[in-house]
């Protein structure tokens, strides 16, 4: 007798089940919830805190806010930031002053913890929203920040 | 034929790696199962394959960049770790927080409670053949993905909290994105039920199987719903209450059982008593600042310092022995799979194959977390 009811409760359940199931698969229309992802590239909007990777924002005298006082080299808990700096003769004062060569920046090591974006003092570097960083080579993935050419907005002090 | 009447086969038992890969087991847990047929003899975790020495990368780490590795360890509860290791510096320090962070913790650490024990009930069911179950629980995840990654900018390794309150102030959406995924997620439990908890086939495959006593539990050190399954009172946030939750009313989940059903049940029992903890703070998160200000470097005073919390699977506890200098001179995380784990030989003994994948699924093991 249990043998029958056995298969009697099963199927049961199972339409219990299958009508949660069907009741979703009716609606599928009205309730999409799942994105087309590699076509919808174009309209993809990730959220303004997203951590995509570390970037240096330049104005359009290709002028950064970075004064290379490696706080954010310091923060770093895995060395993805290196600064390479030198003091250079500033032309608005004529005095000696401390200024980066190069920004380096390993997206390859960096794991996305914004702990030097918190300790930038002149918020010199930020995070930016694009999602796709695979690339061939791993070469690519260490990155210059400062633009060749670009150098410190004037009134920018640690 | 009458080999077989006369029993004269000769059988013997045979050793069965499950693992390191293997579809079953959440991640690469080696499983050295000694067998008879398919009645199991001996189960012997072997560990290591995803050690990453964070605990000796702590040493090296100031305390505001160890905040970052616990994401690594048990990463379904993110900011729970992020916290134990937030509070054990402030305990060390002396450093009270504000009313604000205390609140704005509780709700995101009682968020990524839910998301861990939905992603915990999508595995379960698909490990025991409802594939179904994933994808219904992945919906529902994702609302507290999106509420995380607008807030935190991350959608897993979130490294919110840091020492002395939060890395960033509420997204502005933020309240009005919770009390929508509180609506959607009270009408998505009990479609749960209908879908894997009322099922024959669920039920037969977990009730009784994986009998875990009390006395065990206690024994072994099992914390977390493993241990509520059995009837053991071992929730941190109600034996020693951190963050915010001394204001909120909430019921420990406990079902005197002890078998993976019950293991089960006191799950989806926990994400409504999450759900009703979040209820009571999302309208009254108290104004003012989202940190206290510390010293650039961090130098906690001489001495050694314990803080544990209660994240999705158990009792996190870190302990820190400082010297007085920027980095601990050691930091030991007391892991609850490590110890959920060590009682895995002891109940799947004399059960089938198949019932070793439903206890391993009731357990919620994350791998990572285990070997650190």
């Amino acid at each position: 007798m249990s043998y029958f009811s056995d298969i009697y409760n099963g199927i049961k359940t199972l339409l219990t089940g299958m009508r949660v199931t069907g009741g979703h698969f009716v609606r599928i229309r009205s309730e999409n919830i799942t994105q087309l992802y590699p076509d919808n590239r174009d309209t993809l909007q990730m959220f303004e805190r997203f951590r995509g990777e570390v970037v240096m924002p330049h104005d359009e005298n290709n002028e950064h806010r970075c004064t290379g006082c490696q706080s954010c080299e310091i923060a770093c808990p895995n060395g993805s930031i290196e600064i390479i700096w030198d003091r250079q003769v500033d032309p608005a004062t004529g005095k000696k002053k401390k200024m980066i060569d190069k920004h380096i920046y390993h997206l390859s090591m960096c794991t996305m913890c914004g702990l030097c974006i918190s300790a930038c003092p002149t918020d010199a570097i930020v995070w930016a929203q694009n999602y796709e960083n695979a690339v061939y080579d791993r070469s690519a993935l260490t990155k210059v920040l400062n633009q060749p050419g670009s150098k410190l907005k004037a009134g920018i002090e640690e | 034929m009458e080999q077989l009447t006369n029993n004269k086969i000769k059988t013997e038992e045979y050793f069965i790696n499950m693992g390191p890969q293997h579809p079953a087991a959440h991640g690469v847990l080696r499983l050295l199962l000694t067998i008879d047929g398919e009645i199991i003899k001996n189960v012997d975790p072997d560990l290591g394959y995803i050690h990453r020495s964070i605990e000796k990368m702590c040493e090296r780490d100031s305390y505001q960049q160890i905040v970052h590795l616990t994401d690594r360890m048990d990463y379904l509860s993110s900011h729970i770790n992020n916290g134990a290791v937030c509070l054990a510096v402030e305990k060390a320090l002396q450093l009270e927080v504000t009313d604000r962070v205390k609140v704005i913790r509780t709700i995101f650490d009682e968020l990524t409670r839910i998301a861990s024990h939905l992603l915990w009930w999508g595995v379960m069911g698909m490990d025991l053949g409802a594939l179904t179950t994933y994808f219904y629980a992945f919906r529902d995840r994702e609302m507290i993905n999106d509420i995380f990654e607008e807030t935190c900018g991350a959608r897993l390794t979130m490294n919110y909290y840091i020492p002395g309150g939060l890395m960033f102030d509420l997204h502005p959406n933020f309240v009005n994105r919770v009390k929508k995924f509180l609506v959607d997620i009270k009408e998505h439990l009990p479609e749960y039920d209908r879908l894997l908890t009322g099922n024959v086939i669920f039920q037969k495959r977990t009730k009784g199987i994986g009998m875990l006593s009390k006395e065990d539990a206690i024994s072994y050190g099992v914390t977390g719903p493993v241990a509520r399954g059995s009837g053991v009172h071992c929730d941190v946030r109600k034996t020693h209450p951190y963050h915010a939750y001394d204001r909120v009313n909430f019921e420990e989940a406990l079902l005197p059982e002890g078998d993976t059903f019950s293991r089960y049940k006191v799950r989806i029992k926990e994400m409504w008593e999450s759900i009703s903890i979040v209820e009571q703070l999302i309208d009254n998160i108290p104004e003012g600042d989202i940190k206290v200000p510390t010293k650039a470097v961090i130098k906690l005073p001489k001495g050694e310092f314990y803080q544990r919390v209660e994240t999705a699977r158990g009792e996190l506890g870190v302990y820190i022995n400082s010297t007085g200098t920027k980095n601990p001179y050691r930091l030991k995380f007391r892991s609850p799979g490590f110890s959920n784990l060590s009682v895995l030989n002891h109940i799947s003994k004399g059960g089938k194959i198949g019932d070793l994948v439903a206890i391993m699924a009731s357990f919620d093991f994350v791998i990572p977390d285990i070997d650190r």
